[in-house]
């Protein structure tokens, strides 16, 4: 019996295997043999990672041409080099990808994770939408923990998933699986051309800084000690971090949510702190480049928007070349700011970093003049950025202005840059109230001259940084507020000698909210002078773009205010392919806007020439998001703001050209950076003592 | 002709292999989660389905029965089944490319399909005829089509809607088909 069956079921067996073997022999199908090598190329690991079924999926997709043989995220890059010879493809590095949390987290997570039951992010999002504070922030349920494959995620200690870059393999799986956004995978080209969203966890310095800097990133890095870090993520955004570092005006400080509880974070002089140190290390930190394309642009301007712009273009993998019709890159940066503001040797160090990535320079060579649109066309550009700044300074359109002895701001401080030693006297009136006022102002009282500064309104009205301000009157400016030019008095060579000016009043506000100042008929008064400056504004000079001097014959279309016209999403003008951004495009405004903008023009040429259209996401954050804007800020304890050391004490013999302010030592930055609250979009770190746990964190909004 | 009129409702409704018999539920939840897959699942099951059951009924009433081996019924289709399907992929694969195509994954799951082995040893335990066992095999085949459409059309609709996470996928699913299984015994007063 055993034998019967045992012969019954081989011969069933046996037969089965049989007819299979002679079907295998008759309906034999040729496959392409490359699919087997290619398969054993892979790991056989199975993981799906690479959307196919399995590695014999991926391995016959790969053989088919229908993905590339880079396909399979898990293969090492030997593996894909064997891969790409088996099917005659070269191999191309691809930029790096890692997956990123924005999310900043605070009291939002923890509140988050006391749900319990449904413990899913997607589950919380989808039956409750998630926390009810924040509309983007992390839930904190750690979906995307589970989602990797690669075990590259893992909860931190304020529940917020902590991305490992060694093991994250950029499979978008976490991406996947988050219901908030807060996890994105990127490279560095998708980070340089990422725009502030309002889906983006935005602290309000960061939406208000122009530059769009991650300033809440950078301040955290720095609170770790990473300032090598600090100065990547900053020049992610700005290559300018030296200049800005002393010069920045910080309007991200006036939107600073620590201001509710003492006085904002020192966000300025964080940058200035890590920009110092990475100038005075003897190296610099290498910023890596996407690969060349080959593409070409002409950068007309060698300012902070032309040489942000280049910087950005060159990062994207294109050759810029900058032209300017200056001895030195720099803009007004370098002949507008003060050496004792922004000493030339720094500056120069920066711009080398900039140009050491492979960004040409023409100097001394000057548009319209040197060359044209049309010549640039004809030496095969595949596209122009015009940031030519503003250069002219506006009259006082007071009668005698064109005497010998009356010289515009920004050409008193060109003149001054350049060396030519611009004659002074002794009695020197500068009008007007702005930064470049004083900066002409400081820079006549440094060559010796007493100097006047005259403004139609009082000291509270003037635009001037505050600072700036206290400075000058410390090294002996004197101030005549409530005072406007009437007309320049000279003597019988046509030199200026005196300016007669009319007292003012304040009367109503006009259109800018501030009280518009009024004449006082009958209250002319002179003032004696050797040298006039008025600083009362400043305009950009087209007379570049006119053909044959003519503005009818001007390509491009312009305002009367005298910028360039020009798509405010995209920054391209009227002609394709030609782009604009800086002070020409938006009159005269602060050097980080230029940076900011330059950035945003390189991006927009990156896709004109690539993609063939810019896309413009209606996402995009342009204004404050109202909701982020506290008008009280709780559970926080007070700390003294840091003050950055003095280098000049208003001495005259001391207030030489050297630098006024100097950058905060080690501990008082990490004091500073101590202070940050760390915001998301409506969170913040409070201090937590016994008492916050119970407290409602603050709602208020304005 | 009623006979075999009856027989082929009652195993497409009343008797329906997955929703009243419990067999091949691996497939079953696996691949309900689209029309489309389950229409070809369905097709290649049905094909199968009476193929393996003609084989095996003639395994059965040529070979075990002949030599009084009939224990060894479950090994021996095992073995057939098997057999079977991979000659079916070959067959397919040269002979009917497109039809190949559309069944792809699908033949290989059925070797594993307990539904298939089930229909085979329920013709031998209820002594049917090969006709009649080839008869009851479609519509055993389609009755398994049919729950699998319907069940993937329900899936379909539920993976857009909003569902406590840890009821998504194969968790509502399998409540799904019990309430399918449920409803279908409504058809049990038929006959
Ligand atoms: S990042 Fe997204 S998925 Fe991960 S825990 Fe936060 S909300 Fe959940
Ligand atoms: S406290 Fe820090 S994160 Fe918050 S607004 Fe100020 S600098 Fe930005």
């Amino acid at each position: 019996m055993i034998i019967t069956s045992g012969l019954t079921l081989f011969g069933i067996g046996f037969g089965a295997a049989a007819i299979l073997g002679v079907a295998s022999k008759l309906l034999y199908v040729k496959e392409d043999p490359r699919i087997a090598q290619v398969e054993d190329l892979l790991p056989g690991a199975n993981c799906g990672g690479c959307g196919y079924p399995g590695c014999s999926g991926c391995a016959a997709a790969i053989v088919a041409g229908t993905t590339s043989a880079s396909t399979c995220i898990v293969a090492d890059g030997d593996a894909i080099s064997a891969i790409a010879a088996i099917m005659g493809q070269e191999v191309l590095d691809r930029e790096p990808e890692l997956a990123i949390r924005d999310c900043t987290g605070g009291t939002r997570a923890d509140t988050a994770f006391h749900y319990e039951g449904v413990l899913d992010c997607r589950a919380a999002h989808q039956l409750y939408g998630g926390n009810k504070e924040c509309p983007e922030g992390c839930l904190g349920l750690g979906s995307c923990v589970r989602a990797c494959p690669f075990n590259a995620i893992e909860m931190g200690p304020n529940h917020l998933p902590i991305i490992n870059p060694e093991l994250c393999k950029a499979c978008g799986n976490c991406v996947e699986a988050c219901p908030r956004g807060v996890i994105h995978v990127a490279g560095m080209s998708a980070r340089l051309l990422h725009l502030n969203q309002t889906t983006d966890c935005l602290a309000p310095c960061r939406q208000r800084c122009p530059a769009q800097i991650n300033i809440p990133k950078y301040i955290e890095q720095i609170k770790a000690g990473d300032y090598d870090g600090a100065v990547m993520t900053i020049k992610e955004r700005n290559p300018l971090l030296v200049t800005c570092g002393r010069v920045c005006p910080r309007p991200c400080e006036t939107e600073c949510r620590r201001q509710h509880v003492d006085s904002p974070v020192g966000i300025n002089m964080l940058k200035r702190f890590v920009a110092d140190r990475e100038l005075h290390s003897g190296s610099r930190l290498s910023v890596p480049c996407a690969k060349e394309t080959g593409k070409r642009v002409a950068v007309i301007g060698g300012g902070p928007a032309g040489l942000s712009c280049a910087y950005f273009l060159r990062r994207l993998g294109h050759s810029p070349t900058i032209f300017d019709a200056m001895p030195a890159l720099g803009g007004q940066t370098r002949y507008g700011i003060p050496e004792y503001r922004l000493p030339k040797a720094d500056l120069d160090w920066e711009i080398e970093g900039i140009l050491s990535l492979g960004i040409e320079a023409k100097l001394n060579t000057r548009f319209g003049r040197d060359f044209t649109l049309e010549s640039l066309k004809n030496e095969g550009y595949d596209a122009v950025f015009i940031g030519i700044g503003a250069w002219q300074a506006s009259g006082m359109y007071a009668e005698g202005e064109d005497l010998d002895g009356v010289m515009g701001g920004i050409e008193f401080l060109t003149a001054h840059a350049l060396g030519q030693k611009p004659a002074t006297g002794n009695k020197v009136i500068v009008v007007g109230g702005g930064n470049t006022a004083i900066d002409a102002a400081r820079t006549c009282v440094r060559l010796g001259a007493e100097v006047t500064l005259m403004y139609r309104r009082t000291r509270n009205e003037m635009p001037a940084d505050v600072e700036e301000i206290d400075g000058a009157e410390d090294e002996g400016v004197q101030f005549k507020f409530l005072a406007a030019p009437a007309r320049v008095i000279g003597d019988a060579n046509g030199k200026a000698t005196h300016l007669e000016y009319y007292e003012m009043e304040l009367g109503e506000p006009d259109d800018s909210g501030r009280r518009r100042p009024v004449k006082k008929e009958g209250s002319e008064q002179r003032m004696e002078a050797s040298l006039i400056i008025p600083a009362i504004g400043q305009k950009p000079d087209l007379t570049c773009l006119y053909e044959n001097g003519d503005p009818e014959n001007c390509p491009l279309e312009t305002t009367r205010w005298k910028t360039i016209v020009a798509d405010p999403n995209t920054f391209q003008t009227a002609i394709p392919g030609v782009f604009t951004a800086g002070d020409v495009f938006t009159g005269p405004d602060l050097v980080v806007s230029a940076i900011g903008d330059g950035r945003k023009a390189a991006r927009s040429i990156h896709y004109h020439m690539t993609q063939g259209s810019v896309p413009v996401s209606e996402t995009t954050q342009k204004t404050m998001i109202p909701y982020t804007l506290f008008d009280e800020v709780d559970l926080v304890k007070q700390k003294e703001r840091g003050v950055m050391p003095h280098l000049c004490h208003g001495n005259e013999q001391t207030c030489t050209f050297h630098e006024v302010e100097g950058p905060l030592n080690e501990a008082q930055a990490l004091a500073e950076a101590d202070r940050c609250l760390r915001c998301g979009l409506l969170c913040y770190d409070k201090d937590m003592g016994p008492d916050t746990k119970t407290a409602e964190p603050t709602k208020r909004t304005r | 002709m009623q006979e075999y009129f009856l027989l082929f409702i009652s195993a497409i409704f009343v008797n329906n292999i997955v929703l009243a018999q419990y067999l091949g539920n691996c497939p079953f939840i696996g691949t309900s989660k689209n029309t489309g897959v389950a229409v070809g699942m369905g097709s290649a099951v049905v094909f199968v389905m009476v193929m393996a059951t003609g084989l095996t009924w003639l395994v059965q009433d040529k070979l075990l029965v002949p030599l009084g081996l009939g224990y060894l019924q479950t090994l021996a289709f095992i073995l057939v089944i098997a057999a079977l399907v991979q000659f079916v992929e070959m067959f397919l694969k040269k002979m009917i490319p497109p039809l190949y195509k559309s069944l792809g994954i699908f033949l290989p799951l059925i070797t594993t399909n307990c539904a298939v082995m089930g229909v085979a040893l329920i013709v031998q335990r209820e002594e049917f005829g090969l006709f009649k066992s080839m008869m009851f095999a479609m519509a055993s085949g389609l009755g398994f089509m049919l729950a699998l459409v319907l069940l993937a059309g329900i899936r379909e609709r539920l993976a857009v809607r909003r569902l406590p996470v840890a009821m998504r996928g194969t968790p509502i699913g399998l409540i799904m088909a019990g309430l399918m299984s449920l409803a279908f015994f409504a058809f049990k007063g038929m006959i």
